[in-house]
């Protein structure tokens, strides 16, 4: 086990890095001042040459990456301009809304995606299999902000019975709470709900036909049994481990999600530094998610590691 | 009695032949290629067919709703919403051809180089290649975007540029298996230079599931390009493009619901041709898939 964890900690320590050179480096794709393009239009000489000074922009690009990297290190990822507040408090403040969207969009696409997927496997070649095949197709190819904007036309122009936008604290009042965020999170797990379905349906496919769901078959047990007990569990290993790799799914489409239902949450907060032109917020966004990303496939990789005796072995 | 003998066995035919065959035996690919086809036609068709200018204003037509002149209706502005839309499909379908070609060229070649080359060349490639691989596609490309400026190139850059890492890896795990093919080896034991076993012997062989990958990610592009729109960092107005008219389209749902529906249907319509077309090529030119 040790020495799988310190292989695989080894592998994720130059990627970081290559994360932070790559999130660095977006700055330098800012054409020609870094300093005048960051202190706005104004172009107020005295806050320009405070950037300067505190950018380090009289230095050689390694040094100044190195003074970058070492405050990223200390758990600074530079300040809002428009905000005036640290990015790592902003990200702080606006995660838990996103965590919560996420979660009930994984709630929703683990309801859709796997009975869908085992279906689909079991009745395979059907017009089960084909239907369940018909509704993954058009989660992969329906834009998220196009869904969104139908289900406001139907459930809240239409039919009145969902709020169209905006965000109420769940600690404030959970009933409104759910009733904004129901809509959200079924766009957001729509897209997740197809690619669960299609690796659900493939492992499925793969256990159902292995010697050992034969021998329950042959035992005379239930067919309900023989899927459910024997062939998911095992099925469901694989279907978990690369779930986990939707996260970055999840993430894009938030941005998305967010903007169309004004929801304030990580995704609306990249959108809004985007067009407020406050890079440190956009580049402090991309860092924090690619660092979720690699420590969620590291944990997926320890959980994969853990439940599967033939890789410990 | 030699020609005879010729005569009843099975005519040859060529591994792309076969695949051919295999794709149009295949109703869904086909549905979804002819309809990428007749976008294809729109697109390049558009000033011949679409009935109105599609940024001319109208002051007197403004939000209709669908009927005989207007048949998708008009946005905010009075412009006709079926010649924006038939307009909108250049924008997607350039968005989606450009960004995934830029993929393509570099990829392909940096693939190709930690495939063959290995060492430390593969060490530096995989490992920026995984650094890329670790933000989600639509947020590198958002903050590319950002950083390059708002524009409908820019967005193709940056689509391109985040699309990328999936074509090094696609192209760099093809490049292992083949280069230690008997013919391969043969071709090295024959003194050809490396850049010739690289291009000549080992390219050609790579690229049927690199054909497959490009289609599945010019869907992916059309909807990356649609939401960079719709976020106001692709096409920028008055030019049509489905994401930024979706983007108008939001503030007017309750008003003018046709504005939303039309251009959304075409990026549903056009990615899941696309995605169709991608399915139908991965299953024609990998049988073991199928």
């Amino acid at each position: 086990m040790s020495t799988f964890l310190t292989r695989r900690l080894a592998t994720i320590v130059p990627t970081l890095l290559f994360v932070s050179m790559l999130v660095f480096g977006l700055q330098q794709l800012l054409p020609g001042d870094a300093a005048l393009v960051l202190a706005g239009e104004d172009h107020d000489p005295s806050v320009v040459a405070h950037l300067r000074a505190k950018m380090h922009l009289d230095e050689a690009l390694p040094v100044r990456y190195v003074y970058w990297l070492g405050g990223v290190l200390r758990g600074d990822l530079g300040e809002s301009m428009r905000m005036q507040k640290p990015v790592t408090a902003l990200i702080a403040e606006k995660l838990p809304v996103t965590i919560q969207l996420a979660a009930m969009a994984i709630v929703i696409a683990l309801a859709i995606g796997i009975p869908a997927g085992i279906v689909s496997a079991v009745y395979k070649g059907t017009a089960w299999d084909y239907a369940a095949n018909a509704v993954a197709l058009w989660g992969l190819s329906t834009p998220n902000f196009w869904l969104g904007i139908m289900l406001i036309l139907l459930f809240s122009v239409s039919l009145g019975w969902l709020p169209a936008s905006g965000y109420v604290s769940p600690f404030e009042d959970l009933r409104a709470n759910l009733a904004s965020m129901i809509m959200p999170a079924f766009v957001l797990g729509n897209a997740i709900a197809a690619v669960l379905m299609r690796h659900t349906r493939s492992a499925m496919l793969q256990v159902l036909s292995s010697d050992y769901v034969r021998t329950a078959r042959a035992k005379g047990l239930d067919e309900r049994v023989v899927v459910l007990h024997h062939a998911l569990r095992n099925a469901l290993v694989p279907i978990i481990t690369l779930g986990a790799l939707e996260f970055g799914t999840l993430l894009s489409g938030a941005v998305l999600t967010e903007q169309v239902f004004t929801i304030p949450g990580f995704g609306k907060l990249i959108v809004d530094a985007v067009f407020n032109r406050d890079y440190a917020v956009v580049q402090g966004v991309v860092l924090f998610t690619a660092t979720v990303y690699i420590t969620l496939n590291l944990l997926a990789d320890v959980a994969y590691f853990l439940v599967n005796p033939r890789m410990r072995s | 009695m030699a020609t005879l003998a010729f005569d009843v066995l099975p005519r040859e035919t060529s591994p792309g032949q076969r695949a051919l065959s295999r794709l149009l035996r295949r109703p869904s690919a086909m549905v979804g290629l002819v309809v990428v086809a007749a976008f294809v036609g729109l697109a390049l068709a558009a000033p011949l067919i679409a009935p109105y200018d599609p940024v001319a204003t109208s002051w007197s037509a403004i939000r209709k709703a669908p009927s005989a002149a207007h048949l998708f209706g008009t946005d905010e502005l009075g412009r006709d919403v079926l010649s924006r839309v038939i307009f909108g499909a250049r924008a997607s379908l350039l968005a989606g051809v450009v960004s995934v070609l830029i993929s393509l060229s570099l990829g392909i070649p940096v693939g190709l180089l930690a495939g063959y080359v290995g060492r430390w060349t593969d060490g530096v490639i995989s490992r920026v290649t995984d650094a890329m691989l670790a933000t989600p596609f639509l947020i590198l490309a958002i903050a590319l975007a950002a950083f390059l400026g708002p524009s409908l190139t820019n967005a193709m850059i940056a689509i391109g540029i985040s699309a990328t890492p999936v074509f090094i890896r696609l192209t760099r795990a093809q490049v292992l298996a083949v280069k230690v093919e008997d013919y391969v080896e043969a071709a090295r034991a024959v003194g050809n230079p490396h850049w010739r076993i690289a291009l000549r012997h080992i390219l050609p062989n790579v690229v049927p599931p690199l054909i497959v990958q490009a289609t599945l990610a010019i869907a992916a592009a059309v909807i990356a390009e649609a939401s960079l729109s719709f976020l106001g960092l692709g096409q920028q107005p008055p030019a049509p493009s489905w994401g930024s008219m979706l983007n108008t389209a939001k503030n007017y749902v309750e008003q003018a619901p046709w504005m939303a529906i039309w251009p959304g249907l075409s990026i549903f319509v056009l990615v899941l041709s696309f995605n169709l077309l991608g399915d139908g090529l991965r299953d024609a030119l990998d049988p073991r898939q199928a």
